[in-house]
């Protein structure tokens, strides 16, 4: 099952790779894996999409608790949470198909950013799902470039992910 | 407040860590280092002949008195030969602060001479690692290296020091930093008082208890609350390879090692056990055999300090994390109170079958041999030193499960070797660091000449420190549990494990400056290690030549369950296992 789990780390040199490498080491799968720094400049916060059986992702929480730099994490995928995902999409849009991908970009909310007389740059945010059903509406054949940054989640509610 | 430079700091910072010993080996990057060393009476360091000796003999200092071992190496080749001792060190959970030098902070990442990415290479075989790239945080980071080392679940810490950082010429102020905290660091202190309750609720359920326990009672000094809770129970017990030791060997409670090369009642009560009490172990694959054959009806208690150990490779009904020490110590204190739900009959009924399947007796061996039984000479090397203060290191091989199952350790910490890693090389410069540490003791090496010659350069460190390790190497000729397998499972085809061309031990221990003593024929063992352990202020190196054919039994096969042992071929029939 997929699995999202947000992680605050110490915003350290090497942090990350800390993380990268022990899903290699351990043989976890990793799907995506997002990091910034927080309001809290000593602080990053990651955000690391994974599948596995419920004993695998026990493990997986146990091993990155286990880190040294690893301040605090959940398993958001426990509770309800909301997750988002920028995608920025390079597509072509030659005279005659301006405008039905204008039309389709507006039916998914997104804007178009960028715009030559061949191409349109369109930003899409949404949860990953949307994401895949507008490249699969575009199609491989107007698609010049897809760049995604993983998803970003954060669960419902009042309380947070803090020390 | 007292100026020091960034060299001058590393060295008063392990002295305000009460460290005794450095073991180390000098080049370009440390040499700052080195000279602030040299200037300083309080700390002993110790010359080694590689850095892979350093890391073993500090790690031999650290599992003999409990404290840190610290080793300070070179960039480069002087740390990269220092990740076999390392990972020795993290796989067994020991405590080592390692400082490893580094090129200057301006020239890092230039492919610089000496230069490797030792905080990249050691990070998957650390607890942590740490690049210091200013002078004002190295005291800090030597204190969290020491403080992450040596609490929790202990293990290896790497400090790699960029040579500018330890300028001579730059000083600035220094405070011994005495206390740090980590937001991101807190072991637990103490198991769930509801979890223990759990715990001994099964165990007065039990009719068929077992206490399985590791190497973490070794660490966490949890020896005399588990022979409490051994005692106060009546329950069978065994420990690792890693956890002899923990418990008196000679007790009738103890059924000995258990795993791929176990005794048959320690494996045999494991499997056929209702209640298992696992204390201080990690399920390892030589220890669970098969998993889906471990413990076939045992409900599972499981104390760690470390909550990833727990469920990873066996899933367990009563998780309890805390240290070892407290938790059993709060089991024993609960016990006592409800002692008498014991069931005492079905206890009975399980140690009279347990006390069956002893009497088979599954590590005899052929007494009448004329050639001298690996066996035989690790029961003489028993009767010789049992009633000294005695310390046995360990190589890694067949000679370490043959002083595993016949060397019976009293009292914990005196059973020194690799079980995780399994590291040859290993039992010389470990038992240099533990006869550092106990200088007055009697401190002996078994080993094989395969796994000797893979440090032997550190007979030069034993005759320049004057340190009189009894060296038993039991001489077959071949790498014996290499030999053992492809016995086994590959059709006889001894490929690649037959030692061509071995040095005459004799005379390499002499070249060295050492006794050399050779020894072939059983009746004359005895009264050669009798002298050569009389000889207390010479290293003697007794190559023992042993009978080539012998193999360790029982054995449990990679991947078989704990009730389909191979036992010894000549008691192997069905009606004596009956």
């Amino acid at each position: 099952m997929r699995h999202i789990i947000s992680i605050l780390l110490e915003n350290e040199a090497g942090a990350l790779s800390r993380v990268a490498g022990l899903f290699s080491a351990r043989g976890f799968n990793i799907e995506s894996l997002t990091v910034a720094p927080t309001e809290d400049a000593s602080l990053s916060r990651m955000t690391l999409v994974t599948s596995g059986s419920e004993d695998v992702i026990e493990q997986i929480m146990k091993q990155l608790n286990k880190l040294i730099d690893t301040v605090k994490l959940v398993d958001l995928s426990e509770g309800p949470h909301i997750e988002r995902e920028l995608m920025l999409i390079k597509v072509r849009a030659e005279k005659g198909a301006r405008d039905e991908m204008k039309r389709v970009a507006d039916i998914f909310r997104a804007h178009i950013i960028d715009v030559t007389d061949a191409s349109y740059i369109i930003e899409m945010t949404g949860d990953s799902n949307k994401l895949d059903a507008f490249i699969g509406i575009v199609g491989p054949d107007h698609i010049i470039e897809v760049v995604r940054s993983g998803p970003l989640a954060i669960a419902r509610g009042s309380r947070g992910l803090t020390v | 407040m007292v100026e020091l430079s960034g060299a001058e700091i590393v060295v008063q910072a392990l002295k305000d860590e009460g460290v005794e010993y450095v073991f180390g080996y000098p080049g370009g990057a440390v040499l700052h280092i080195y000279d602030a060393i040299f200037r300083e009476e309080a700390i002993k360091h110790i010359l080694v002949r590689h850095e892979q000796g350093a890391t073993h003999a500090a790690d031999g200092y650290a599992r003999a008195t409990g404290r840190p071992g610290v080793v300070l190496v070179t960039s480069g080749p002087g740390a990269t030969n220092a990740v076999t001792g390392i990972a020795t060190a993290h796989l067994d959970s020991i405590p080592l602060v390692v400082l490893t030098g580094q090129v200057p902070t301006p020239v890092i990442g230039s492919d610089a001479f000496q230069e490797v990415d030792t905080v990249g290479i050691t990070r998957p075989c650390v607890k942590h690692n740490f690049l210091v790239k200013r002078r004002e945080d190295l005291a800090e980071t030597i204190r969290k290296a020491f403080f992450i080392a040596t609490t929790g679940r202990p293990g290896p810490v790497v400090v790699d020091i960029p040579k500018d950082v330890t300028d001579p010429n730059i000083k600035i102020p220094y405070e011994h930093v005495k206390k740090v905290t980590m937001r991101s660091y807190n072991p637990v202190e103490k198991g769930h008082p509801g979890q223990i309750k759990k715990a001994v609720e099964l165990m007065l359920a039990a009719e068929r208890p077992m206490i399985y326990t590791g190497g973490g009672v070794v660490l966490g000094n949890a020896a005399d609350e588990l022979t409490d809770l051994v005692r106060l129970s009546g329950f069978p017990v065994t420990n690792t390879l890693m956890g002899l030791g923990a418990y008196p060997a000679s007790d009738r409670q103890f059924l000995g090692m258990l795993g791929m090369h176990g005794t048959y009642e320690a494996n045999m009560a494991m499997h056929e056990c209702d209640v298992l009490i696992a204390i201080g172990a990690r399920f390892d694959d030589r220890v669970t055999g098969k998993v889906a054959h471990f413990c076939p009806n045992a409900k599972i208690v499981h104390v760690d300090i470390d909550p990833s150990s727990i469920s990873k490779n066996v899933k367990v009904d009563v998780p309890i994390v805390g240290p070892v020490k407290r938790v059993v110590h709060d089991m024993v204190k609960v016990l006592r109170e409800q002692k008498a739900a014991i069931d005492k009959e079905a206890l009975g009924r399980w140690w009279e079958r347990i006390e069956g399947w002893r009497r088979i007796d599954c590590l005899r061996y052929d007494r009448n041999s004329e050639r001298i039984k690996p066996q035989f000479a690790v029961e003489t090397l028993y009767k010789v030193t049992k009633d000294d203060d005695f310390y046995l290191t360990s190589d890694v091989g067949q000679h370490q499960m043959f002083a595993a199952q016949f060397y019976k350790f009293e009292k914990p910490r005196r059973w020194i070797n690799s079980g995780g890693l399994g590291t040859m090389g290993f039992g010389l410069p470990s038992a240099m660091g533990v006869q550092f540490a106990h200088p007055e003791a009697t401190v002996a090496c078994v080993s094989g000449e395969a796994s000797i010659l893979m440090c032997i350069q550190e007979l030069a460190t034993c005759k320049q420190y004057h340190l009189p390790i009894k060296i038993v190497l039991l001489n077959n000729g071949y790498m014996g549990m290499v030999r053992q397998w492809q016995e086994f499972f590959y059709g006889g085809r001894y490929s690649h494990s037959y030692l061509d061309s071995l040095p005459d031990f004799v005379g390499l221990a002499q070249s060295f400056g050492h006794v050399g003593m050779r020894i072939d024929k059983p009746a004359d063992l005895e009264g050669a290690m009798r002298e050569a352990f009389g000889m207390k202020d010479r290293l003697v190196f007794m190559d023992v030549l042993v009978d080539p054919s012998e193999n360790v039994y029982p054995m449990i096969e990679a991947g078989k369950g704990h009730h389909e042992m191979y036992l010894p071929p000549q008691l192997s029939t069905e009606s004596e296992l009956a």
